[in-house]
């Protein structure tokens, strides 16, 4: 069962907005709606989040992420449609079932950090256990080994505002793994802090979420940060989900030019990893056991500088060291200029569905 | 007015009258609420008044002076024992103390009345709408007319000057304690709801806290207004500084009015400052920050002691971090 789904969901700002959703879904044009007064924000979208997984939403500013993602933990009631929460109707639940449930399955990190400046960081990383009611000592153990996953173990005793940014927002994340909620929502939690200390955050959530198996929904504008951190990502355009799909997927077959538009910044070379480029081995390679190696998720970037030092080809292995794939420079070079069916598509796929399997 | 109303021909609307009406109604029905409330008034401000001067008047100023010192800082500690001992030295300590007195009640119950009010209408636009032009009422009516419906239902005396500074002070109470709690963060509000906190949780954990130094600049203004409400009031009979003033202005005497005058002043200065202090930061910042100086006398008795190298480094440290506040503010 999906972690999070929303069916066709609809948020209207403005006047009469079920008369506004109600022309929507007779096929009349964001823009007429829009135009007479009412702000679509959110028109039509599914959604199905699976456990376990980072799903990114990702769109321009104002496309109508934040309203989607706040109405995921009902911040914001939907105009039209239903969101579940693993098998409970949120759009269902009175004000109590709604606060039980964010209390116990829902934890949410915000682009601002949202800390509160009159408490200690360790107090901040335990608020979400305290609104809960469990007792001082064991929300302040629990928050601070959530400081610990996230490396600010030795700033527990001070205030957010004598720590950096990107420390800032670690304790917001500690603050949200603290709650020990299965799912995370995340609303462009990264997008103010630094590049460099963009690039550390967007590692630490990843492996953070395959230690702990969290389920994350993450906001981004930025389609770089959605390729690499994503699961799955979904491409909003005017409140409507324009494609969804691996990223993979995406850069492989962007679904119009306005997401091809996008794809030219993307950098390619951390998006596909071994796993999407390689060939099967042939069994008369008898070069395999004197080509350096690589796993199936090391990034095409870090494939590089092996093949270039070691006659052009590198060995892909499983996690248990078998060898299932070669890359050749051929390959690698077709797939970061982009051509057209460059990456093998079927076999890769394959491989692909037996390792996530 | 019958003037104007000779040109142009309009009826005389009686305004005055039914308002007129409508308070000796009221004074009639609630007499006995009033008279109870009255006694009550009076009785904890004369219990206060007689507290204060139970210590003899120069311990009560090395009191308040000491306050200020670890408020706000040592320099007005030192400036409010002078302007302290000069009132004293004025023979106006027995009216500066009622006053102060009669100003710390006003205050207290205007912050009951207002704090609460001031929530409402930050939660509620119908409440902010309905309170905004009464608070405009309030504020705007010149002071002495409300003098004239509280001595209708009070009397002379303590009380009705009482009443009167309660509802004269109260609206900066109200309109502050609005803004400042609408002036929080919503993102953090946001956070709280997030998390699943009840209204009320994040009432007490996030929004009053946060308001709080804006909620303090209206207490600190609410004090003000009781502080020149409480003069008038002498007018009819409130008792302190206000009285003394009444008097110098009967009998013309500069000298005294100038005594009486300079002791307000040095009430409101001490005061206001003492209260902008409180509100410059949480209790629990300015606690720590009394602690650090605390810490700081024990590090530098104990500096020959080199077992505990480690700890006092670690001290060290956090008084460094606890040290830069101040300057940051
Ligand atoms: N509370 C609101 N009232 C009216 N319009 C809103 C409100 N919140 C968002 N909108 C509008 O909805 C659209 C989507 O906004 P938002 O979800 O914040 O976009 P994004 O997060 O993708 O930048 C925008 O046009 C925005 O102006
Ligand atoms: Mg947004």
């Amino acid at each position: 069962m999906a972690a999070v789904s929303a069916r066709g969901l609809y948020k209207v700002f403005g006047p009469r907005p079920e008369e506004a959703v109600r022309r929507l879904q007779q096929g009349e044009p964001v823009a007429d709606v829009r135009a007479d007064g009412a702000t679509p924000a959110v028109v039509d979208v599914d959604l199905e989040v699976q456990p376990g997984e980072i799903s990114v939403v990702m769109g321009l500013s104002g496309s109508g992420k934040s309203t989607l993602i706040r109405m995921l933990n009902g911040l914001l009631e939907p105009t039209a449609g239903t969101v579940h929460v693993g098998d409970v109707e949120l759009t269902g639940l009175d004000e109590d079932g709604l606060r039980r449930l964010r209390q116990e399955r829902l934890s949410m990190v915000f682009q601002h950090f949202a800390l509160l400046p009159h408490r200690t960081v360790l107090d901040n990383a335990a608020y979400a256990l305290e609104i809960r009611g469990v007792e001082r000592a064991e929300r302040r153990r629990r928050g601070a080994e959530a400081l610990e996953m996230v490396g600010l173990g030795d700033r527990a005793g001070n205030r957010p505002s004598e720590l950096s940014g990107g420390m800032q927002q670690r304790v917001g994340l500690a603050r949200a793994l603290a709650s020990g909620t299965d799912v995370m929502l995340m609303d462009e939690a990264f997008s103010a802090l630094d590049p460099l200390i963009r690039r550390e955050m967007q590692d630490q959530l990843v492996e953070l979420q395959r230690s702990l198996g969290r389920t994350v929904v993450f906001i981004t504008h930025d389609l770089n940060e959605a390729m690499r951190i994503g699961d799955r990502v979904a491409v909003m355009r005017e409140g409507r989900v324009v494609q969804s799909g691996t990223p993979t997927e995406i850069l492989r077959a962007p679904a119009d030019d306005y997401i091809a538009s996008f794809l030219a910044d993307v950098d390619r070379s951390r998006v596909f990893t071994a796993e999407d480029v390689m060939a099967p081995p042939r069994p008369v390679d008898g070069e395999l056991h004197r080509m350096p190696r690589a796993g199936l998720r090391t990034p095409l970037a870090d494939l590089l500088q092996p093949a270039a030092t070691g006659g052009g080809s590198v060995a892909v292995t499983d996690d248990a060291g078998e060898v299932v794939g070669v890359v050749t420079a051929a390959s690698m070079l077709s797939a970061l200029g982009g051509l057209p069916g460059s990456v093998e598509g079927t076999s890769a796929d394959i491989s692909k569905e037996a390792v996530r399997g | 007015m019958a003037e104007v109303n000779e040109i142009v021909p309009l009826p005389h609307v009686p305004v005055g009258d039914a308002v007129e009406v409508a308070v000796d109604w009221v004074g009639d029905v609630a007499d006995p609420v009033f008279d109870a409330f009255s006694t009550g008034v009076s009785a904890f401000i004369d219990a206060f008044v007689t507290l204060l001067l139970l210590p003899p008047p120069l311990v009560l100023v090395a009191l308040l002076a000491l306050l200020g010192g670890l408020i706000r800082s040592a320099r007005f500690g030192a400036g409010s024992l002078v302007a302290l001992v000069l009132v004293v030295s004025m023979e106006l300590w027995v009216e500066f103390v009622e006053t102060l007195a009669f100003i710390i009640g006003a205050t207290l119950v205007a912050a009951v009345i207002a704090v609460p009010l001031g929530i409402l209408a930050a939660r509620s636009a119908r409440a902010s709408a309905l309170f905004k032009p009464v608070l405009d009422l309030m504020q705007t009516m010149p002071p002495f007319v409300y003098l004239i419906p509280a001595v209708a239902f009070f009397s002379i005396g303590t009380v009705p000057g009482f009443v009167t500074t309660v509802v004269f002070a109260l609206p900066p109470g109200v309109r502050l304690t609005e803004l400042g709690i609408r002036q929080v963060d919503a993102e953090v509000v946001e956070a709280g709801t997030a998390f699943g906190g009840t209204p009320r949780q994040i009432l007490r954990g996030i929004q009053l806290p946060l308001a709080l130094p804006t909620i303090m600049a209206g207490i600190n203004q609410v004090i003000m207004l009781a502080l020149s409400m409480a003069v008038i009031a002498g007018l009819i009979g409130g008792g302190g500084l206000g009285s003394v003033v009444v008097r110098a202005i009967s009998s013309l005497d500069l000298a005294l009015g100038f005594e009486a005058g300079l002791s307000v002043v040095v009430l409101a200065i001490y005061l206001d400052r003492l209260t902008a202090a409180l509100g410059s930061g949480t209790p629990r910042l300015r606690l720590e920050r009394a602690r650090s100086l605390l810490n700081r006398g024990s590090t530098s008795t104990e500096g020959g002691d080199t077992g505990s190298e480690t700890a006092s480094e670690e001290q060290r440290g956090s008084e460094q971090r606890n040290s830069r506040r101040p300057a940051l503010r």
